[in-house]
């Protein structure tokens, strides 16, 4: 016994055999309820199958947002109500016009650029002959963590003053070329939109991947019957491509505009949301965690929860329509 | 049958998955255990333990943000101590320790004891019931070891709560005694020797625009902007005195008072001052965008002679470095305004407790003797303020230096005013409003935002 409690292969062996156990009975009682015969079979496999999910769901998720919405009501500490007080403060205190005018660039920017990027990409490299090659280069970044891809791209635009030797990439490109060395990271507003280029040069491989997919996917005796019309590239795109790959667009367009709602990684690395790049996500998680005020934090969740609703609700539709058109 | 063989495959391997992260994650908690016992364990002379008295079994957890060598060192003096008395002492060191702590005793899952680096937080977590007074012997410990003052930031509405355990100095001015002594430069010892020898470098060195007196960055993350407040809160103590710095940290008076103009404006005349900053990187602007840990490098290459950081910045300096007083690098105190005042900023860590078990407070007491600081200090890279250290047994020339700063009677010492300041100031508007203030902002301005950001209870 000691081997399994205080060995850490053991306690690794230990926990493989009991998660292995777990799956055993799981797959017993979904044996069991298979076997059912009776009025109660339809309700005892959906218990089955779905409880568990329904149960994680109701931990994980519903209980943790009726508690955030709760806090949101409440003091710093959650001792006492204090009505729309934390609202009102999430959209009047000296950092929310900025916050809420960087968060509205980003997810008006990031999508639109990902999405065209990836599409124009996508088109251009379609049956190349190094096509996939060409693919898992854009599509790299992807796999590279939003913390990680700041700091690459923090040494990338690197300041130095004039008299001094470029350590940075960009800023050793722009005195080379003659130029005063730029300050990407600290004068407002263009320090956001460089912060903006980093998620960009993320997104926009997981956009043409998806596209590229989309467009492969397009019925190929609809193309020839184009080409037969006698229709030239541009006409080819716009009639035929996009309509097309319409579906997936959405879907792609509105899954980043979640994301980029959600963007915190970013600024807090490269800038620490200074130089007026705050974020909605990283200012709810500085009064929540680092100034200790829950009710503020709570009630900027929420604010960012009803932001991603719409969107949320507008892919969820388009999904279902995809899969009424395919039947 | 063949979709269902797939499927079974696919539930083993995240299953596998799984596990091997559920073990990852307890490894932690479970293998970070005191040590092999390759410190002396066998031969302990277990009667030095004894008041400690003898448990089986007994496990304390301790939770802090101490890691990796540092982590390796401090549970390298629980080994006789577990030995003798049988607890298991498991550390714990994560990052982010400060919003980790507060989550963890809000879900109920709090540890044994946690080293708290800021008395505003160890007086948040007193405030909202989870920490628990210590026992007899600890508050004795303590008061034989520690100042009247290092009591009072362990100390909450009266009540002593945690024992101080180790201390930083932060009032050092780090330079290059080689560089010193080939430019004929001495170390100053009053702020006018300091101020006159910055001239004297720009007069000598200032001509390309490359080299400069004095070096700095605060960026740090998420933390971006805490070398400036402590860069202030130094100018406080040395513009407008120690009761004007309490009066300032516990908002008696207004964070925007005149004097605490005066002493922000006297940091400008050095960190807002083109001709003095920042040596081989920039301008007075660029200080915003370095980080603290690469802020003072330039010393090494000669584009900068003076970098204003705590005791601590000996482990920035690459591997080869000479840090010692005729070599690379060193440290003098950074002056007052004449030779015999001696205004010292410090920080330091608290041990406090979640429980009362016996055990816990044991390793508790442990911690806040003299035995354990005097272990402590003589295995290497940090320092204490408590008078049992013998400062021979420090690891190096700096932290010498620093121990003797500490234990010295005439230093008025003052702990850092922002880990004092509630966190919406001290962790949050004081670090944004300093930023913007080397980021060109206007004093007065910067110091009315951070008054109007100061919590109203």
């Amino acid at each position: 016994m000691d081997f399994f409690l205080n060995d850490k292969f053991g306690q690794m062996l230990l926990v493989i055999i009991a998660f292995a156990a777990l799956i055993a009975v799981l797959l017993a009682i979904a044996w069991a309820a298979d076997k059912w015969v009776g009025k109660g079979r339809r309700w005892a496999a959906l218990a089955v199958f779905g409880g568990p999910a329904l149960l994680l769901l109701v931990v994980g998720l519903i209980y943790p947002a009726i508690r955030t919405f709760y806090m949101s009501f409440y003091d710093a500490g959650t001792n006492n109500a204090v009505g729309l007080q934390n609202y009102i403060f999430t959209v009047t205190n000296t950092g929310a016009v900025i916050a809420f005018r960087n968060t509205f660039i980003w997810v008006f920017l990031v999508p639109i650029a990902s999405t065209l990027i990836g599409l124009i990409y996508a088109i251009l490299i379609d049956r190349s002959r190094l096509e996939k090659l060409a693919k898992s280069l854009l599509f790299l970044p992807v796999a590279i963590s939003f913390v990680g891809a700041g700091i690459i791209w923090k040494f990338v635009y690197e300041y130095r003053g004039a008299a001094q030797e470029q350590i940075g990439l960009l800023n050793a490109f722009i005195t080379w070329l003659g130029f005063e060395p730029v300050r990407f990271l600290q004068d407002a507003p263009w320090n956001t939109l460089f912060l903006i280029a980093v998620m960009i040069w993320i997104q926009a491989g997981f956009a043409m991947v998806i596209l590229s997919a989309a467009i492969k996917a397009v019925p190929t005796d609809i193309i020839e019957a184009a080409r037969l019309d006698g229709v030239n590239s541009w006409e080819m795109f716009r009639n035929i491509t996009v309509p097309s790959i319409r579906p997936s667009l959405v879907v792609v367009l509105t899954t980043i505009s979640i994301a980029t709602l959600k963007i915190f990684d970013i600024t807090r690395t490269m800038t620490g949301a200074r130089f007026d790049t705050q974020v909605l996500a990283n200012q709810m998680y500085d009064y929540s965690f680092v100034f200790g005020d829950n009710g503020v934090g709570s009630a900027m969740a929420v604010v960012i929860f009803i932001l991603v609703i719409p969107l949320v609700a507008f892919n969820i539709r388009q999904m279902a329509k995809n899969r009424s058109v395919r039947g | 049958m063949r979709t269902t063989a797939r499927r079974t495959g696919a539930a083993v391997a995240g299953g596998l998955a799984f596990a091997l992260a559920l073990t990852a994650c307890s490894g932690s908690d479970l293998g970070g255990g005191g040590g092999d016992g390759d410190e002396g364990g066998g031969d302990a002379a277990c009667e030095d333990y004894a008041d400690y008295g003898t448990f089986e079994g007994d496990e304390v957890t301790i939770l802090s943000s101490i890691r990796e060598q540092e982590a390796d060192q401090m549970e390298d003096t629980f080994v006789d101590f577990e030995e003798c008395t049988g607890i298991d002492v498991v550390h714990n060191g994560i990052g982010e320790f400060e919003t980790q702590v507060v989550v963890q005793a809000e879900g109920g899952n709090a540890p044994n004891l946690a080293i708290i680096p800021q008395p505003g937080l160890l007086a948040r977590l007193v405030n909202d019931g989870y920490i628990v007074e210590p026992s007899e012997q600890t508050v004795t410990n303590a008061q034989e070891g520690w100042t009247e003052e290092w009591l009072n930031y362990g100390t909450v509405d009266g009540t002593f709560y945690a024992a101080p355990l180790m201390a930083s100095v932060k009032s050092f001015v780090w330079y290059s005694p080689t560089a010193f002594a080939e430019n004929g430069y001495e170390v100053p010892t009053t702020w006018d020797e300091l101020i006159a020898l910055s001239d004297q470098i720009v007069a000598d060195h200032g001509a390309d625009g490359v080299v400069k007196p004095w070096c700095a960055g605060i960026e740090s993350g998420g933390a971006t902007g805490w070398p400036a407040t402590d860069f202030i809160e130094d100018m406080v103590l040395r513009e407008a005195g120690p009761e004007v710095y309490d009066q300032w940290v516990t908002h008696e008076i207004p964070f925007n008072d005149p004097q605490i103009y005066a002493a922000t404006e006297r940091a400008g005349s050095i960190l807002r001052n083109e001709d003095y900053v920042n040596g081989g990187i920039g301008d007075s602007r660029s200080i915003a965008t370095t980080s603290f840990n690469d802020g003072g490098l330039p010393i090494l290459d000669g584009n900068c002679f003076m970098y204003r950081m705590a005791s601590f910045y000996e482990a920035q300096w690459p591997e080869g470095t000479d840090v010692s007083p005729e070599g690379d690098a060193f440290a003098f105190y950074l002056p007052g305004d004449d030779a015999d005042s001696k205004p010292l900023l410090t920080a330091g860590e608290f041990v406090g407790a979640f429980d009362d078990n016996e055990a816990t407070q044991a390793v508790q007491a442990f911690m806040s003797s003299g035995e354990w600081a005097n272990l402590r200090v003589t295995i290497g890279g940090v320092t204490s303020a408590n008078n049992a250290v013998d400062p021979a047994n420090a690891s190096s020339d700096v932290l010498r230096l620093a121990i003797e700063l500490l234990q010295d009677p005439d230093a008025v010492t003052r702990f850092d005013g922002s880990d004092l300041m509630p966190s919406a100031v001290g962790a949050g508007s004081f670090w944004t409003g300093m930023t913007e203030w080397i980021d060109g902002a206007d004093t007065q301005t910067v110091l009315d935002q951070i008054e109007a950001s100061w919590p109203a209870s």
